[in-house]
């Protein structure tokens, strides 16, 4: 059964279409990532599915329902994290909980207990009676998702949940999304990072400018686009030139210099048994190497062979607030 | 050099237990939908949070109707009506009235704080009456309303004002109060439509400084130029000041309450739905 159908869904502002014929098909109690730059239509995306936006042309179905003529239905059973932190800093963790367990037709009693178990669950109940705005990065995000989950959700929309985290606290918010997918939530995510898209996803659309430019697993992804890159950089800068020889002999393709003068790139060879060799045939022509790296491919590199045009973000980003949103449909 | 291993950091907030929020995840009912009712019970609940969480945000509330208050009195009262004590017998209810309607511009203030903060994000993908938040709110703010109310009337009384009656005074906070309530709908659609929470505040003042002083908060509209008698006479604050002033002793004009309370619903009318469709478009 399908979570999310998606068909042609454009959303302009002003003279932008920051969403321009998105068609998306998400597996029930899948996670699905939706993975591009910036300002590439991910958010609007997101927003339009999560009954927020209307969508100007297009359809889709969300569990079955229309997410215009059925938003109510919709949203009774999804929910969103949204790429700001969804929850008020001037409460503290405990009464965030509290106020959305009122929210969705808790008790006083129901919805105090509630908020005690999902702060611990959260490893938050040391922090759930301070005010939100005395929380790291990591625990309002934790927090914000905790707050997605006081009834469980169906399906939950997460837009970038990672995006200016310290690497613990990355690693904490994938664990809870593993642990919802675990437990049969459809999870649809938004992310910039291919690595984050890997970890989690079992499907990915990549976006840009609007449209879905590929999909496919996260391996069927890398295929497309190449076994990443071999990172290069000598302890002499000078000896560059002749680095670039050796390796291109080595590995028998084309090798970038980079815009470090010591780094050179290519790309992975099929068998990482020749990489090595390149680089000990470095070392035996006397070249010092001062590290290397074999790499999965960046975004930046999906982009570039995706689409011919690297990943910059885009010039008219979505707009928090926008001034040509329409209504949606109670 | 000691053999003893360090232990792994497993901090409180290291990694979590997927066990546990396995468990947290699975031990939902979902809960039958709450009422409108108890929907916007529960976003005037979270506005008196927010009062006890930063009080600060009572100190406007609060100071500026003591500062007017004295001001007015001590500098004016001499010469405008010939003593202090009979001045302010006629500037308490301006006072009042003019202290509590400029609360009403914060109701659009922290709207616009929760718009720009994402949090409205939330409460619109919730299937809740979709005006709910923003009726709460409003719910919320009369906390406000009551507290710049009570310190007008409990300084008034220390400084010597004497109302004919106190069910009087009673109802005039009530009327001023329910006017309010109107009147905030009109901040919150200001609200919605400009950008910044500082941007809320500067329109909001701008508006009401004319407004309020362009009344008979301060003086009879007898001595003022034709045209000016003429605005101040149609300037339904005058009418609530009136009313106010009528109520506290004894006085009151029907006529005055009623133009008070038809101004009050057709502000609602005009402003309430105003606002709940650019909350539910443009939030």
């Amino acid at each position: 059964m399908l979570a999310i159908e998606a068909s042609d869904l454009v959303k302009s502002f002003g003279s932008t279409r920051a969403v321009d014929g998105v068609n998306l098909a998400v597996r029930s109690g899948a996670v699905y990532g939706m993975l591009g730059p910036n300002g590439a239509g991910k958010t609007t995306t997101i927003r339009m599915l999560a009954t927020l936006l209307r969508p100007d042309s297009g359809t889709a179905r969300v569990l079955g329902r229309d997410i215009v003529s059925e938003a109510d239905a919709v949203r009774g059973l999804v929910s969103l994290t949204g790429q700001l932190a969804s929850v008020d800093e001037d409460l503290t963790g405990r009464e965030n909980l509290v106020l959305i367990g009122r929210l969705l037709g808790y008790s006083r009693a129901q919805a105090k207990a509630r908020a005690l178990e999902l702060l611990e669950a959260f490893g938050l109940d040391h922090a759930g009676g301070r005010q939100v705005k005395s929380y790291s990065g990591g625990m309002r995000r934790r927090l914000d998702i905790a707050a997605s989950i006081v009834v469980t959700p169906e399906l939950m929309f997460l837009d970038e949940p990672t995006t200016g985290l310290d690497p613990r606290s990355r690693n904490q918010v994938w664990d809870i999304v593993r642990a919802l997918a675990a437990q049969g939530t459809t999870v649809l995510l938004c992310t910039q990072y291919l690595d984050e898209a890997d970890q989690l996803a079992d499907g990915i659309a990549v976006i840009d400018r609007g449209k879905v430019i590929a999909e496919g697993t996260p391996s069927q992804l890398k295929a497309s686009v190449g076994r990443g890159a071999l990172r290069i950089r000598l302890l002499d800068p000078e000896q560059r030139p002749r680095a670039e020889d050796v390796l291109a002999r080595a590995l028998g393709a084309g090798v970038r210099l980079e815009a470090d003068p010591a780094a050179l790139s290519a790309a992975c060879p099929p068998d990482p048994q020749r990489a090595a060799e390149a680089i000990a045939e470095l070392s035996r022509s006397g070249i010092a190497v001062a590290d290397f790296a074999l790499g999965q491919p960046s975004l930046d590199e999906v982009f570039l062979a995706l689409t011919g045009h690297p990943a910059e973000e885009e010039a008219v980003a979505e707009p928090a607030v926008s001034e040509e949103e329409e209504e949606v449909a109670a | 050099m000691s053999a003893v291993p360090t232990a792994p950091a497993r901090s409180r907030s290291g990694p979590l237990a997927d066990q546990a929020i396995g468990a947290a995840l699975s031990s939902t009912p979902r809960p039958a939908r709450p009422s409108a009712l108890s929907a916007c019970l529960a976003f005037g609940w979270r506005g008196i949070l927010k009062i006890k969480h930063v009080p600060e945000q009572l100190l406007d509330v609060t100071l500026t109707p003591v500062l007017f208050l004295l001001m007015f009195t001590y500098l004016f009262g001499g010469a405008i009506a010939g003593s202090t004590g009979e001045y302010l017998h006629f500037i308490l209810p301006g006072i009042l009235v003019m202290s509590v309607l400029f609360t009403t511009v914060y109701s659009g203030v922290t709207l616009n704080t929760d718009m720009t903060r994402g949090v409205t994000d939330r409460f619109r993908s919730l299937p809740i009456w979709r005006p709910a938040p923003l009726v709460g709110a409003v719910l919320g703010d009369s906390v406000r309303y009551l507290v710049g109310a009570t310190v007008v009337v409990v300084l008034g009384l220390a400084l010597g004002f004497r109302p004919q009656s106190v069910p009087g005074v009673l109802a005039a906070i009530l009327l001023v109060v329910v006017f309010s309530f109107s009147l905030a709908w009109v901040f919150t659609t200001v609200g919605l439509l400009l950008r910044a929470p500082n941007a809320v505040m500067n329109a909001g003042f701008m508006a009401l400084f004319p407004i309020t002083f362009l009344s008979n908060v301060f003086v009879q509209p007898d001595t003022l130029p034709g045209w000016l008698k003429a605005f101040v006479d149609v300037n339904p604050i005058s009418h609530l000041v009136t009313a106010s002033r009528g109520l506290m002793d004894g006085t009151v004009h029907a006529g005055d309450i009623g133009i008070a309370l038809g101004v009050g619903a057709a502000l609602t009318a005009v402003f309430a739905p105003l606002t709940t469709h650019l909350y539910r478009t443009r939030a």
